[in-house]
C-alpha cells in the first residue's frame, strides 16, 4: 500500500508536468484553434534558458525562475506577432505544419546555441527529501506539484479577476464580438501565446532538476497530447486533470505491469479513449460547417 | 494563351488532358530510365531511396491532400510493410508475391485504424495517428519472435524474374517500375468515383454527406489505400537499408514524409513527387552549404534540423500550394504572357474561420 502510494505521487508529479503542458496547448487553441506542436520545444527551451540564467548569468533560483519565464513569454509573443499570424484563416492543417516546422527550427536552433550535450540542474530542491509519515518524497517532485497548483490558481485568478483574462475569454469565444467590444483582439492573441510559452518555460524549470537538461525534453509533448485530448481540448482544468491521470497511469503500469511497457501507456489511453469517445472526454459533439 | 475549350465528358476524365502532359511525363519517364547509364552507384542509390519515398508520399498523398486527412503517423506503416516483408520472404515467399502480400498486410491494418478514425476529425484524428505510430514502433520492438525486437533483422535476399535486389540497378528499375504502377494507378483512381468521392470529402465533409458519399465507406477505402502504398513503400525501404530495426520507423519518418507531401503541394500526385525531389535536393545542398559557412555555424549540430525547420516555415507562410502551386503559376505566367496577373492567384483574405460550432 505505502509502495502504491509512493510511486502513485511520483507518477502525480510527472502528470503535472503533462498537465502544464497540456494547459500551453489548451490555452493557444481556445484563442486561434492552432494546436501548438512545439510547445514540447518551448519547455525545453525554457529549460535551457533556466540553466543559463541560473549556472551562466549566475541569477539566483527565484529571479532565474522569473527571467526564464519572462525570456520565452517574449519568444512567444513574438512568435505569433512575426509568424503565426498569416496564417489565421486558413485550414487547420496549415497551422499543424506551420508549428511543427517552428518546432524543428527551435530543436535545430538550441543544438546550435547550446550544443547537444547533457547538462544537469540545480535547484534548492534537489536531493532531498520530505517525510510524510513513513512516505519520503522527494522535494523535486513536491516542488512540481507545488508549482504546478500555484500555476494553476494564478490562472484562475487571471481569467477570472483580470481585465486582460477576461479578455482573452471573450476573444476566444468570439473574436468578431470581441473586436466590435474593442478588445485588440490580435494583441490578446498574442499575449496568449506569451502565456503559454510562459507556462511552457516554467514547466521546463520544473521537470529539469528531475532529468537532465537534454534536447530530448521535447518528447514530453506527445504526452501533453494525451493529456489535453483526455481533457477535451477546451477546458483548463480537463488538462491539468488529463495530465494527472496519464503520469499517475504510467507509472504504476510501469511498476506493476510491464517497466518496458511505461512508455506507451499514455498512448493507448488516448487511444482508448479516442475509440470510445471520439471527441475526448469533455469535448462536445461538433458539426463541422459546410 | 491556351484556352481549355471541353466539349465532352471524356474531356474532362482523361489522365493527360493535354498532349504536351504525355510528352512532358514520356521524357520524365525516359530519363528516369537512364539514369543508370549516366549516374555513379553512390547517387544511383540515393535516387533509388528518393523513388522508395515517392511510393510513401504518394500513399501519404493520398489520405493527406486528396482525403483531407491528417497522418502523422505513416511510418508505421512503412514499418509493418517492411517487417512484413521481410518476414514472408524469410518465410520462404518470392518477391513477386510476398511485396503484395505486404502491401495488403499493411492496408488491412490501415483499415482496422480507419475504423475508429472515421468518427475523428482533424486534430484528434493527427494526434490519435500518432499515439498509434508509437505503440507500432514499440510492439515491434516487444514482439521478439516473430521481429527479433530492438536487435534488428537482417533483411534476406531476394530476386525478381533474374533480377537480384541487392545489386543496386535492378532494383533501381524494380523501384522505379513499381513507382509508376503507383502513380498511374492513384491517378486512375482520381479519376473515378471513389477518388472524387475523396476529394468531395476533403473540401467539405457535410456537403459530400449531403450528395451521397458514404463517408465511413470512403474514409475507410482512403486509409486502407493510402496504408497500402505506404506499407509497399516499406517492403522495397526495408531492401534499400537491408537491416531493420524498430526504430528507423519513428516520429521523425513520419513528419518527414508529411514535409515531403506539404513542401510538394498538398493535393497533386505531380506534388509528391516535387516534395521528394526537393528534400533530397536539400540534404546534399546542406552538407554542400555547412562547408562555405563560418565553422562556428557550419559545424553546429543543429543545423540540418534547422534549416528542415526553417524550410517548412516558409512554404507554409509564403507557398501554402507547395513547390507544385509555384509551378502552376510559372506555367501561368508563360500562358498568360504579358496578360498575367498576379491576382489570379491572390488567396482572399479571410477571418478566422471557425471549425468549432457553437
Amino acid at each position: 500500500m505505502l509502495d502504491f502510494l509512493q510511486q502513485s505521487l511520483n507518477g502525480f508529479a510527472t502528470g503535472c508536468i503533462y498537465g502544464l503542458v497540456a494547459l500551453g496547448f489548451v490555452l493557444i487553441y481556445k484563442a486561434s484553434e492552432i494546436v501548438n506542436f512545439a510547445q514540447g520545444d518551448m519547455l525545453m527551451l525554457g529549460a535551457f534558458v533556466g540553466w543559463t540564467a541560473l549556472d551562466v548569468l549566475g541569477f539566483g533560483y527565484w529571479p532565474g525562475l522569473l527571467f526564464t519565464i519572462l525570456a520565452c513569454a517574449a519568444i512567444g509573443f513574438l512568435l505569433d506577432r512575426q509568424v503565426m499570424r498569416p496564417i489565421i484563416g486558413q485550414p487547420q492543417f496549415a497551422g499543424i505544419m506551420l508549428t511543427i516546422g517552428l518546432a524543428f527550427t527551435i530543436r535545430g536552433g538550441v543544438i546550435m546555441i547550446w550544443g547537444p550535450e547533457e547538462r544537469s540542474f540545480h535547484t534548492p530542491f534537489s536531493n532531498k527529501t520530505t517525510a510524510f509519515g513513513s512516505l519520503a518524497v522527494d522535494d523535486v517532485s513536491l516542488s512540481i506539484v507545488a508549482g504546478t497548483l500555484v500555476l494553476c490558481a494564478v490562472l484562475f485568478i487571471f481569467f477570472r479577476r483580470s481585465r486582460l483574462g477576461v479578455a482573452m475569454q471573450a476573444a476566444s469565444q468570439n473574436q468578431l464580438a470581441a473586436y466590435l467590444m474593442a478588445i485588440p483582439v490580435k494583441t490578446v492573441n498574442s499575449l496568449v501565446w506569451g502565456l503559454s510559452a510562459g507556462v511552457a518555460a516554467a514547466a521546463g524549470m520544473l521537470l529539469a532538476p528531475s532529468l537532465l537538461v537534454d534536447t530530448n525534453l521535447w518528447i514530453v509533448v506527445l504526452k501533453g497530447f494525451g493529456a489535453a485530448i483526455l481533457g477535451g481540448f477546451g477546458s483548463i482544468p480537463g488538462a491539468v486533470v488529463g495530465g494527472m491521470i496519464i503520469g499517475v497511469s504510467e507509472q504504476l503500469v510501469g511498476v506493476y505491469l510491464d517497466p518496458e511497457s511505461k512508455g506507451i501507456a499514455a498512448y493507448v489511453i488516448l487511444l482508448a479513449v479516442l475509440l470510445v469517445w471520439p471527441q475526448g472526454l469533455f469535448g462536445g459533439a461538433e458539426r463541422k460547417r459546410v | 494563351m491556351r484556352f481549355d475549350f471541353k466539349t465532352r465528358y471524356e474531356q474532362d476524365l482523361r489522365l493527360f488532358p493535354h498532349r504536351t502532359d504525355l510528352l512532358g511525363n514520356g521524357a520524365l519517364l525516359l530519363c528516369m530510365l537512364a539514369a543508370p547509364l549516366v549516374l555513379p552507384q553512390y547517387f544511383l542509390g540515393e535516387l533509388t531511396f528518393l523513388l522508395v519515398y515517392g511510393v510513401a508520399a504518394i500513399g501519404l498523398m493520398l489520405l493527406s491532400g486528396f482525403a483531407g486527412l491528417i497522418s502523422l503517423g505513416h511510418a508505421a506503416f512503412m514499418g509493418i510493410g517492411a517487417y512484413a516483408h521481410a518476414i514472408l520472404l524469410e518465410a520462404g515467399l518470392p518477391f513477386a508475391l510476398s511485396l503484395p502480400l505486404a502491401g495488403l498486410i499493411a492496408g488491412a491494418i490501415g483499415m482496422l485504424l480507419g475504423i475508429p478514425a472515421l468518427r475523428m476529425t482533424g486534430l484528434y484524428l493527427a494526434i490519435a495517428t500518432l499515439a498509434f505510430s508509437i505503440i507500432v514502433e514499440h510492439v515491434i520492438g516487444k514482439w521478439e519472435g516473430l521481429t527479433q525486437g530492438h536487435g534488428g533483422m537482417q533483411v534476406p535476399e531476394a530476386s525478381l524474374a533474374g533480377f537480384d535486389m541487392g545489386d543496386i540497378e535492378s532494383f533501381y528499375y524494380t523501384a522505379l517500375a513499381i513507382l509508376c504502377l503507383v502513380v498511374v494507378g492513384t491517378a486512375n483512381l482520381l479519376r473515378s468515383a471513389t477518388g472524387r468521392a475523396l476529394i468531395a470529402l476533403r473540401d467539405s465533409e457535410v456537403a459530400a454527406q449531403a450528395l451521397g458519399v458514404n463517408l465511413p465507406y470512403a474514409k475507410a477505402v482512403a486509409f486502407s489505400l493510402s496504408a497500402g502504398i505506404t506499407g509497399i513503400a516499406g517492403g522495397l525501404f526495408a531492401h534499400r537499408i537491408g537491416w531493420l530495426e524498430p526504430g528507423s520507423f519513428n516520429v521523425v519518418l513520419s513528419l518527414q514524409l508529411l514535409m515531403m507531401v506539404v513542401v510538394g503541394g498538398l493535393g497533386s500526385l505531380k506534388g509528391a513527387l516535387l516534395g521528394v525531389a526537393f528534400l533530397g535536393v536539400l540534404d546534399p545542398a546542406i552538407a554542400i552549404l555547412k562547408d562555405y559557412l563560418p565553422s562556428a555555424i557550419g559545424g553546429a549540430a543543429g543545423l540540418q534540423l534547422f534549416l528542415f525547420g526553417l524550410v517548412l516555415v516558409l512554404f507554409v507562410l509564403f507557398e501554402p500550394l507547395g513547390l507544385y502551386g509555384r509551378w502552376l503559376k510559372i506555367k501561368a505566367y508563360f500562358d498568360h504572357f504579358p496578360m498575367y496577373r498576379r491576382a489570379t492567384f491572390q488567396r482572399t483574405k479571410t477571418y478566422m474561420q471557425s471549425e468549432r460550432y457553437r
